[in-house]
């Protein structure tokens, strides 16, 4: 699957739970439905909480890859959350 | 009442495989719909450094993820709401053979004073170098997102404790108060 391209992006590294998931809801309020989130993460945990918080939230989770230590999320915004 | 689609009766699904698939949607509609499954609602009841993290990262991890979250702080679970909590939280290593020390010490080492300083120093330095937030940071991200704080009151009145004792926003309840959100929470922990 081609790379989607990002609306905006978020530096979670370095940071451990909660925290990527609580930057990650705060910057998708910012967002407008449609819009696609890049988020850097470094937490291991991330690969199963970012998509568990996606699935729960109503957003889409397009893409993710590992770039060396770092994980790297696409998330499209859902329409109605 | 919200007219609801009618179940699509395809010719070929033998009648069992059909009555499955229709009660199977007819669960997942109403679990989606249940609000109960939306809500957290925790007991937090140890005041020490270690056991303010569960209840935070809980309802800031609840909150960024739509849920109504509300957690009831009661005994030691008080002294994490106090505005000077900084001073006051604190490990201790007595008692507690799975903390993690540099080096093996016989458990009557352990309790020498100063040790809770040491261990106390030690855990925040780790914790701060490996990312993990504060718990004042966690707790302002709760109190930030609309997690409902709620001191029990009988402790507070038994512990000596005050309204202003506590950081603003904390609200005030009993065992009636837990239990009426509970009842209409799937995710309840005692912590």
């Amino acid at each position: 699957m081609a790379v989607p391209v990002e609306d905006s992006s978020l530096d979670c590294r370095g940071l451990l739970c909660p925290m990527p998931v609580v930057r990650c809801s705060r910057e998708m309020k910012r967002l407008r439905p449609g819009q696609v989130l890049k988020l850097l993460a470094t937490d291991r945990g991330a690969v199963t909480d970012i998509p568990a918080w996606a699935a729960d939230t109503g957003n889409e989770l397009l893409h993710w890859q590992e770039d060396g230590p770092v994980l790297v999320f696409y998330l499209r915004k859902g329409d109605d959350v | 009442m919200v007219a609801r689609p009618e179940p699509a009766v395809t010719p070929d699904e033998p009648l069992e495989d059909t009555i499955r698939r229709i009660v199977r949607e007819e669960v997942e509609r109403a679990f989606r719909r249940d609000p109960a499954s939306r809500r957290l609602c925790l007991i937090a009841s140890k005041g020490t450094l270690d056991w303010a993290y569960p209840p935070f990262i809980l309802g800031s991890a609840a909150a960024a993820a739509g849920m109504e979250a509300a957690i009831f702080f009661t005994f030691y679970g008080l002294n994490l709401l106090r505005k000077d909590f900084d001073r006051t939280l604190a490990v201790s290593p007595v008692g507690n053979p799975a903390m993690p020390m540099p080096v093996p010490m016989p458990d009557i080492v352990t309790a020498l004073p100063g040790m809770k300083a040491l261990a106390t120093g030690m855990m925040k330095g780790l914790f701060r170098q490996k990312g993990v937030a504060s718990v004042r940071e966690l707790r302002d991200v709760c109190l930030e997102s609309g997690v409902r704080l709620i001191a029990c009151t009988m402790t507070m009145e038994v512990f000596g404790y005050t309204a202003d004792d506590f950081v603003p926003g904390v609200e005030f309840g009993g065992a009636g108060a837990f239990l009426s959100e509970a009842r209409r929470s799937h995710v309840t922990l005692f912590v």
